[in-house]
Parts: structure tokens; C-alpha cells; sequence
């Protein structure tokens, strides 16, 4: 097996010239998109402006992981738990102790951090490679899980549910039921994470990262500190991840030790990397765009389905076997995710034009 | 970076993937490590060795016991804990022998075994609530079904994805899990059903009570478990299944059917899920997601009795039901599963190539 994954390998290392990454082009590309959706809730009506914020959340989740697991290498299939402790403290602080989920959102992406860098640490540290590293990481996020649940300190399964206020409140994030602040502050966010993203990239710690996922021995015998970025880059990913944790109770009003720390968050944080691209910029955004809504569309379906499906009139699972039929068929036929298949095919014609 | 390289590139870096690498963490140079690296070692060396292993496990186990009954204080908890732990145990070891069965030829890690395991639990509903058949009839339906099912997943979908990133198969499989459960839901609710045995009944056994489905279960595990050791052992196929395990390079080389072998031995280990679903289905609450917990278990097992070796699994399974039963004396007040993911997560950072070192099946 190893033989082949060689040769499947080799192509890419022999193709003459790589293409310059561009990451002035892809900050302006950024900074267009977000000016050009800020009036987007003005077209939008209430019900889909809230599939629009279910998209730039999936899309914050999938682009922390992409940090980690795309650019990095390292697959989490735990990133429930950063998700979580971003929920979860911010959560705390705003319902014990009244602090601004501004605050709850810098101190959870500080926890998740911390707690990703020693599970990181941990599992580098023990050289866990591929399916043990990726148990690992899941079994700290069941762990938190079990431990939210029976902890007084946390409300146990009840978890918390976050306090109304009389009126609107940007310092503690919170508008009117279907308000377009809730869009503008989840685009803000996710925008933000783009450019952390791209720039993290552009930086000497993520090209660091990219060579140590590209090949470990080679980038140790360069003098890359291997731990140190590999710490580094897993900080960051929980807690890009985290902040949608944060800005998730607060949309939702609600958080409970299944919603947040639950293998399904992995795999929502998972999934839209994956259908977009696993280590592409925009892969992530792509894939949510493409599951956000599709919820919503089974849900219309099964209201009112058409006469052969009736039996399936108000069931739920439908979505997900939606999903995970996705899943399987990007995996085994574009297994660069959406994006990075255009991206590819885009490239190889521009190559042959030049030729 | 527009050209970071795709995941198939990422493979470079590990072209052995998981299976080479417990194998070095052994060699370390711990003499006890030597039998899993050297399947050629001599015989006797390796059967001490085993035994010595078995010993050390033995007095870990006894401490364990020991340190229960003086936290409970009352030795009828500690001996129904051990009971129950143990019974269920042989089930949790029959799930995950069709786990590391997967793992070991595969090179799988498979998230759709509990899945799987869902899956037969409904179809043992259909079969005793709409057909009225006895429920360990089902057996004679499910385990069938499952190789079938196992056959043509492995043929039809995972076969497309050998020999790329581990990654990819992982997704593979966690994408029919989804689809798997989540049809359960669609078809049948998420309401809890239940299997009852009729004539079911407590029994005396060492000052513990166990009801007889409980007792079934344990047995027809432990029955399955050795028919699969002795298939592996004893069978052309068997012997075909562990040649692949070792060296696929070279089984093909003999002239064997390495595809057909992938399939066969999915087919099995899906069967044990379909077998266990069965015996299971009278012991829990049957629900769409109930085989997620069993697969996370067989994970814990899995790895503990290293991932690959069919006996280590049987033993790994009886610690792990223990585990849990005593778990719950150790930390009461929290969840049981806690002490197992406390425990595997030591062992996957202390001896990731399980207790018993990797076997070549």
C-alpha cells in the first residue's frame, strides 16, 4: 500500500512550477465578500436569515478545524470539546457572574487553547499518530462531555440558558428575535477567522506547520521547532472553534453538555472542510454553504413531502443521511472537496494555456 | 496558501500509517515488546512471556477488586459488580473481535461498527415484535444479513478508498454510520424499544444475581469468539486472512485473492456486530444511537488488546465490562463510561500497542 500512496505522491512534487500562493488576492477577496453581503439580511427574509447564520457558524467550526487537521495535518475528530469549553465558559461567566460574552468569548478561546494545547501535548508527546491521534482527541471531548454532565459546578444535563434582557445589547450580545446584528456579528466573526487564517498561513508559524505536516523529518532537520508548531497551530484551530461556541449560546439562547460537546459537534466541524476542501482556504465557507441550507431544505420536504415519501411526514435523519451521502461521495470522488477540485482543474488549464 | 498539497500528498509523511507504528513504540527496547515485533521469536519465549502478562493482568485485576471493596465497604456491590462487569464484558469482546478483525486486514478504522450493531438490534425488533420469533432466532437472520451487508459495503464503497490516507477511510466509514443511524430514525423513530425474552429470570451465581438472557449472551459470545479464533486458526480461509494481515504484498504473491479477502473478513467482522446486536437487544434500550456507545467501547477494547489481535480483544472486553461495573464504585456519581475513557486514554498514551503487544491476528 505504501508503494502506491508514493507514486500518488510523486506527480505533485515533479510538476515544474508551483503556483505562487496569493495572499494579497485573497484578502481582497475577503474584504469584497464581506462588503457585499453586509446588506444581505435586508434581502433575506427572517426564516433564512437564520440559515444564513447557521452557515457562518458551521463555516467559524470548519475553518478552526482546517487550521489543525487541513493545514496542519493533525486529524481532530474532537473538536467538540473546544467548541464546547467555548460555550461552556462563556456560558458561565455571563449567567454566574453577568461578565459580556465579549469577555466569556476571549477567556473560552484562552481555555480551549490551553486545554487543546495539553491534549496536543499530550498526544504528541506519546507520538499518537493518524486513527490513535484522532481517538485521542475524541476521547478528551467524550470526556469532557461526561464530566459536564454529572458537575454541579456546570448545571449538570440541564446546562445553561441564557438570560433575557429588556433591551438590545451589543456589549452582551444580544437583539431582537431574528435581528440582522446577529448576521452582521456572525459574518464579522467568521471573517475574521478567514483572515486569521490567511494570515496565519502567510505567517513563519504556518508555512512551519505546512512543512512539518509535508514531512515531519525534514522540517525537524531544518531547524523548525516540530512540537512548538505543531502546539501553535492546534491553539489557534480550538480557538477559532471555540468562538463559535461562544457566539452559538448566545444565537441560540441555550447550551447543554450535548450540544456542545457531543461527537456530532465533531462532526459539523468536520463535514463542511471535508465536502469543501480539507486544507484550502475557502474550502471550509464552500462546504457550509452547501450544509447549512440543506437542513432546512429536508425539513420543508418532510413538512409537506411528495406522495411516495408520505410515510416520512414529520420524521426526522433525513438531513444527515443527506449529509453522510455527501460525505461518502466526496470522499471517493473528490477527495480535494469541491474547491479544491475547481481550484485544481483551474490550474491545470492555466498551465496548458502557458504551454 | 493556494497550493497547499491535497491529503493524498500528506500520506508521504507516514507511509506506513497506524500499523507500523505501535510496532516501533514496542520496540523501545523492552524485551517484553520483542514477541509483537518478531512473530519468528521462539515459541516458549513468547508463551512465557504471555503468561507472565496474563499474571501481571490477573494481580491488576484482583488489586482492583480489592480497592472497590474497601471503597463500596459491602462485598455483595463489589461481587455483582465483577458478575455483571464480566458478563457484559464477553459481549463488549465479541463486538470488538469483529473491530480489530477489520483493523488488522484492513487497516479500517471502522466507525460504522456500532452502527452496524444498530442496525441488527432493529432488525432483531422487526423479528420478535412483528413476526413473533423467539429472539435468539434472529440470530439465524441477522448474522447473514450483516456478512451480506458487510460484503457488499466493503466491495461497493470502502473498496474505492484502500491504499488512500487513513483519513479518507475514516470519513468513509463515519459517513455510513451517519447514514446508518439516521435511517434507523427516519424508519423507526427516535422512540426507545425493547426485546423482551420470555421466561426471562434472575439467577444465583457466586452471591450475584444475573438474569438468563444476560448469561445467554455471555455464552453464545464466548461460543462465536472461539468458532472465529478456530476459523482463523484452522480454515484455508483463516490462514488466507492472517497471511493478508501480515503481508499483503506477500499473500498476493501466493496467489491469494487479497480483494476477496478484504471483503470476506469485512463480512465477518460486520457478522459479529450483527451476532452481538442480537444478544444484546434483550439487555439495553434499543434506540438509534444505542450502538454508538458500543462503539466507542469497542474502540476502548480494541486498542486495549492491541488493534488487530483477535484474542486481545475477547481479553480486552472482559477488562473494559469490569472496568466499567467498577468504575462506577471508584467515582460514584459519575457516568461509567468516564473510567473507561479514563483508562483508555492511559493506555493509548502508555502502551498504544495494547496490552498484549501486536499479534498478527
Amino acid at each position: 500500500m505504501s508503494e502506491e500512496r508514493g507514486t500518488v505522491a510523486a506527480p505533485d512534487t515533479s510538476r515544474s512550477e508551483l503556483p505562487k500562493p496569493q495572499w494579497n488576492r485573497h484578502l481582497l477577496v475577503l474584504a469584497g465578500l464581506a462588503v457585499v453581503l453586509i446588506p444581505l439580511p435586508l434581502l433575506l427574509p427572517g426564516a433564512q436569515q437564520s440559515v444564513a447564520v447557521r452557515v457562518l457558524i458551521f463555516a467559524l467550526m470548519a475553518i478552526g478545524w482546517n487550521v489543525m487537521s487541513g493545514f496542519g495535518g493533525m486529524f481532530s475528530f474532537g473538536h467538540a470539546a473546544y467548541f464546547g469549553l467555548g460555550a461552556y465558559v462563556s456560558a458561565y461567566l455571563l449567567v454566574n457572574h453577568g461578565v459580556s460574552p465579549w469577555i466569556g468569548m476571549v477567556a473560552g478561546a484562552i481555555v480551549a487553547a490551553l486545554f487543546a494545547v495539553l491534549v496536543g501535548f499530550l498526544a504528541l508527546r506519546y507520538r499518537l499518530k493518524g486513527a490513535y491521534f484522532a481517538l485521542s482527541t475524541f476521547a478528551f471531548a467524550e470526556m469532557l462531555r461526561l464530566v459536564a454532565i454529572n458537575s454541579d459546578l456546570v448545571n449538570r444535563a440541564v446546562g445553561y440558558t441564557v438570560p433575557l434582557r429588556d433591551e438590545p445589547s451589543w456589549w452582551y450580545m444580544q437583539f431582537e428575535p431574528g435581528a440582522p446584528q446577529y448576521f452582521h456579528l456572525a459574518l464579522g466573526l467568521t471573517v475574521a477567522a478567514l483572515a486569521i487564517s490567511i494570515l496565519f498561513l502567510r505567517s513563519r508559524v504556518g508555512r512551519f506547520s505546512v512543512a512539518v505536516r509535508d514531512d515531519e523529518d525534514a522540517a525537524a532537520a531544518l531547524g523548525i521547532p516540530v512540537m512548538r508548531t505543531k502546539l501553535t497551530t492546534i491553539a489557534l484551530s480550538a480557538a477559532i472553534t471555540s468562538v463559535a461556541g461562544t457566539f452559538y449560546v448566545q444565537y441560540y439562547f441555550f447550551v447543554d453538555p450535548d450540544v456542545a460537546f457531543g461527537s456530532s459537534v465533531s462532526i459539523q466541524a468536520i463535514l463542511p472542510a471535508v465536502i469543501g476542501g480539507v486544507a484550502t482556504i475557502w474550502g471550509p465557507v464552500i462546504g457550509a454553504l452547501v450544509l447549512g441550507p440543506l437542513n432546512d431544505v429536508t425539513a420543508t420536504l418532510l413538512r409537506d413531502p411528495p406522495e411516495a415519501l408520505d410515510f416520512l411526514q414529520g420524521r426526522a435523519g433525513l438531513d444527515v443521511m443527506i449529509y453522510a451521502v455527501l460525505l461518502i461521495l466526496i470522499v471517493l470522488l473528490l477527495p480535494q472537496g469541491v474547491y479544491g477540485a475547481i481550484r485544481d482543474r483551474l490550474q491545470s488549464s492555466r498551465a496548458r494555456r502557458r504551454r | 496558501m493556494s497550493s497547499a498539497p491535497d491529503s493524498s500528498a500528506r500520506a508521504v509523511e507516514d507511509p506506513d500509517s497506524a500499523v507500523a507504528e505501535p510496532a516501533e513504540v514496542a520496540g523501545d527496547g523492552q524485551p517484553e515488546g520483542a514477541p509483537a515485533t518478531m512473530p519468528a521469536a521462539p515459541r516458549a519465549r513468547w508463551a512465557r512471556s504471555v503468561w507472565v502478562r496474563v499474571g501481571i493482568g490477573a494481580v491488576l485485576v484482583a488489586v482492583a477488586v480489592l480497592v472497590a471493596y474497601l471503597r463500596a465497604g459491602n462485598g455483595e456491590v463489589v461481587g455483582q459488580a465483577v458478575v455483571t462487569g464480566l458478563l457484559t464484558g464477553g459481549i463488549y469482546g465479541l463486538v470488538a473481535m469483529g473491530l480489530t478483525l477489520i483493523f488488522g486486514v484492513l487497516d479500517i478504522v471502522n466507525f460504522a461498527h456500532g452502527a452496524f450493531l444498530a442496525l441488527a438490534l432493529y432488525i432483531t425488533v422487526v423479528m420478535v415484535n412483528e413476526f413473533g420469533l423467539y429472539p435468539y432466532l434472529a440470530l439465524l437472520i441477522s448474522v447473514p444479513v450483516m456478512f451480506l451487508l458487510g460484503a457488499a459495503v466493503q466491495r461497493f464503497v470502502l473498496a474505492g478508498a484502500m491504499g488512500k490516507p487513513l483519513e479518507n477511510q475514516l470519513l468513509i466509514t463515519l459517513g455510513l454510520a451517519l447514514l446508518i443511524d439516521n435511517g434507523l430514525l427516519l424508519f423507526f423513530g427516535p422512540n426507545p424499544q425493547s426485546v423482551d425474552i420470555p421466561g426471562d429470570q434472575g439467577v444465583q451465581i457466586l452471591g450475584a444475581v444475573a438474569t438468563v438472557s444476560r448469561l445467554l449472551a455471555f455464552g453464545v459470545a464466548l461460543l462465536l469468539a472461539a468458532l472465529i479464533y478456530l476459523l482463523l486458526q484452522r480454515t484455508r480461509l483463516g490462514t488466507a486472512i492472517r497471511a493478508v494481515a501480515a503481508n499483503e504484498a506477500g499473500a498476493q504473491l501466493v496467489g491469494i485473492d487479497t480483494r476477496r479477502i478484504f471483503a470476506a473478513t469485512f463480512a465477518i467482522g460486520t457478522a459479529c456486530a450483527g451476532a452481538a446486536g442480537v444478544l444484546v437487544a434483550p439487555l439495553v434500550t434499543i434506540e438509534p444511537t444505542t450502538g454508538e456507545l458500543f462503539n466507542i467501547i469497542a474502540f476502548v477494547v480494541v486498542v486495549l488488546g492491541g488493534m488487530g489481535n483477535v484474542v486481545g480483544a475477547l481479553v480486552g472486553g472482559l477488562i473494559i465490562g469490569l472496568t466499567e461495573q467498577l468504575g462506577a464504585l471508584y467515582l460514584p456519581g459519575q457516568s461509567p463510561l468516564l473510567s473507561v475513557f479514563i483508562v483508555f486514554v492511559l493506555v493509548l498514551f502508555l502502551r498504544p500497542q495494547g496490552l498484549f503487544g501486536r499479534g498478527t491476528t
